[in-house]
């Protein structure tokens, strides 16, 4: 089956120029955020992006919605380049692509009432509805996400953070996207309420049939609801694959270090588990290193590694490694 | 006798909304050398109740009952008194690491005063004895970065001078509240590593406030777990995992998605915590729970103890509860209760 993809990211780079902090006439200094990243998103799949703080993930999000100014490539569906539109053209795409954000009360206006804050996407995609057709609309909206549309006229403040963020979801999904793109959706809220937001998102796309982007540094999170998941590491991609067999089979060294940090609810198994330690810190994105930028830490790295940036290739199960692969007990033993 | 014993303590907020039960008549004691980890959502009161130990509370805030440390009473005491004990006897270690160190001061100025006020040092001693501790939380030229401001050092490596800081006067009780929730992964599991060596190596008693249980699980001997100001379940770390006794802790172990497991629909406790302006009269989880009964929304049930070492605090019969299916998720049950309580509260005020 050969389905277009909704979105096709080649090369993507987000450089911010810094002022150089010496003198004027010193050239600017470069942030590379995110530095040639490649995905295709299919329409109805759930990517999910993972890295730590500092790994590119958000900003490789706000740069496909035209939030951060970036080079090269993001083919949307229809043979358009995202990257580089004028705003005019580009808010067609802003309703086919819609943001869900991480803190969820601060992403709502609080002197709008929740029918306002609703409604507002309709009332700038779809100038020509009536008023009446506005509130139908929102009102089924609410009503979708869980929200009583007899709230309508409640303000921000009245609401939890769980049910603020259902706000936020119900802003995105009026104006019927076909992507919507959650970075850090869940990771202000309180155990339980992440479940209910979770199982929320989970459904409304299997019902809605749309195409999300997952952006967290959960990975127990990620796993549960992505099809396929992305690892970045210092505004590269390191590993690309179908969730399971990423959890299952972390082929680049960084993903099983990642992995192997993460803490389980299980006092026994957390016992057993042998943790992957990383040397050292995050280098800084102002001088990555060269060649592959996790050598610096990586427990197998060798002189190839500083030489050559590995590509990102295999066939289902991506890694950007010269030595993919599980690590040994005695690659870990040296490293440690 | 136990390191630190808590009795009937309670803690309440006056707000301009009314007053506010943070906690509410916890018992609790610590042994010498022990882990507790206290696990709770937001609002649950663990991090008041870590307040109410250190003497920290918010002045709108007035803590009852009685904390006794090492057999001395310290709730309310005179601030002379709770400097004796504060730092040198228990210290704690914040979550924002950057907010919780002076940003004007280099690290080496802080962590010497410390010494300097309970050890009485001098200036010299005090920072090498400072390098000593940062050198032992494994900072990297621990000399040399000594000399640095605090916006200089990375977060891990923050949160390792605040671990450090702490340890200085080696206290008997350690107080972390939520010490790696601002940390990557990689970097919290680094930092739970440190802190169960330096424990051992120290032989102190810790209290791990948490909302994460993959923390706890990794590093606590026993946990207590905290829903809307009280105690619902207390248990040593293997069977409160593996046979949960009360259905708050039934439901927050289903609801967290897991690496290590597949599963398609997490299973989330419908509802939302409770607004502790009004708390509502009986259990505070009642209306969330799946095996409610009437009694629950009367009267709060006692925390008993069913088996040594473990206690819950429940009307439902524990067979009933260990049978029971996990709480099924309704959004529409979830969003209705909701608004009930936010038509009760408004129509409260």
């Amino acid at each position: 089956m050969t389905t277009k993809p909704l979105i096709s990211a080649r090369d993507l780079r987000v450089t911010f120029e810094l002022p150089s902090g010496g003198m004027p006439w010193n050239p600017p200094r470069h942030l590379h955020a995110v530095g040639g990243v490649d995905f295709d998103l299919m329409p109805g799949e759930t990517l999910g992006i993972v890295g730590e703080s500092g790994s590119g993930k958000s900003t490789l999000a706000r740069a496909l919605i035209g939030l951060v100014p970036a080079t090269g490539q993001a083919k949307w569906q229809d043979g358009t380049n995202l990257i580089g539109l004028s705003p005019r053209k580009m808010l067609k795409y802003r309703s086919e692509i819609q943001m869900v954000f991480q803190d969820p009360l601060a992403s709502l206006n609080p002197r709008m009432t929740v029918g306002q804050i609703i409604a507002e996407p309709l009332t700038i995609h779809h100038k020509g509805l009536s008023r009446d057709e506005v509130k139908r609309r929102v009102k089924d909206m609410m009503d979708r996400v869980g929200l009583l549309p007899n709230q309508i006229n409640r303000y921000p403040h009245e609401f939890s953070g769980g049910q603020c963020q259902r706000i936020g979801i119900a802003r995105a999904l009026i104006v019927q996207p076909k992507l919507v793109i959650c970075d850090e959706p869940v990771s202000a809220l309180d155990v339980s309420i992440q479940a209910q937001v979770i199982n929320l998102l989970g459904e409304l796309q299997r019902d809605l049939g749309l195409a999300l982007i997952f952006i967290a540094h959960d990975l127990s999170v990620v796993k549960h609801i992505s099809d396929r998941v992305l690892v970045m590491y210092l505004g590269r991609v390191m590993e690309l694959a179908e969730a399971e067999s990423l959890y299952a089979d972390p082929r680049h060294p960084y993903t099983q270090a990642l992995l192997s940090a993460v803490p389980i609810p299980d006092p026994q198994l957390e016992r057993q588990k042998r943790m992957i330690p990383l040397k050292g810190e995050l280098p800084s994105p102002m001088n990555p290193p060269s060649g592959c930028v996790f050598r610096t830490r990586c427990p197998r790295a060798q002189e190839l590694c500083a030489r050559e940036r590995p590509v990102l290739e295999g066939r289902n199960h991506l890694a950007a490694c010269h030595f993919p692969g599980r690590l040994l007990p005695e690659e870990l033993a040296r490293s440690a | 006798m136990s390191l630190l014993q808590i009795r009937d303590l309670n803690v309440r907020f006056t707000t301009t909304d009314g007053e506010v039960s943070a906690v509410n008549g916890i018992n609790l004691d610590v042994a010498r050398g022990e882990t507790l980890g206290i696990v709770g959502e937001s609002g649950s009161g663990k991090s008041q109740l870590a307040f109410s130990i250190m003497g920290l509370l918010a002045r709108n805030g007035r803590a009852t009952g009685s904390i006794r440390f090492d057999g001395a009473e310290i709730l309310n005491a005179r601030p002379e008194a709770l400097n004796k004990i504060r730092a040198e006897r228990i210290a704690m270690v914040f979550q924002d690491p950057m907010t919780s160190l002076n940003p004007y001061m280099r690290v080496a100025d802080q962590m010497a005063e410390v010494l300097m006020l309970h050890k009485g040092m001098g200036k010299a001693q005090a920072v090498a004895e400072s390098a000593r501790m940062l050198d032992a939380v494994k900072i990297p030229d621990a000399k040399g970065r000594i000399r640095l401001y605090p916006h200089e050092f990375s977060g891990g490596m923050r949160q390792r001078v605040m671990i450090a800081m702490s340890l200085l006067c080696r206290p008997d009780l350690l107080i972390a509240d939520e010490p790696t929730t601002a940390l990557d992964v990689t970097v919290q599991a680094q930092i739970m590593e440190l802190m169960a060596d330096l424990q051992r190596e120290f032989g102190m008693a810790m209290i791990l406030i948490t909302h994460d249980l993959g923390v706890v699980a990794g590093s606590c001997e026993r946990v207590m777990v905290m829903y809307g100001g009280r105690v619902m379940e207390r248990a040593p770390v293997d069977p409160i995992f593996a046979d949960p006794a009360h259905p708050y802790t039934q439901g927050l172990l289903a609801a967290i998605p897991r690496v290590d497991q597949k599963g398609d629909q997490l299973s989330a406790i419908p509802g939302s915590p409770p607004n502790m302006t009004h708390p509502p009269a009986g259990c505070p989880f009642a209306p969330r729970c799946a095996y409610v009964m009437p009694v629950c929304g009367q009267t709060m049930p006692g925390l008993d103890a069913f088996a040594p070492g473990r206690e819950r605090a429940c009307y439902a019969s524990l067979d009933v509860v260990r049978a029971g299916h996990a709480p099924q998720p309704d959004l529409r049950e979830a969003a209705a209760t909701d608004l009930d309580e936010m038509q009760e509260s408004a129509h409260d005020h």
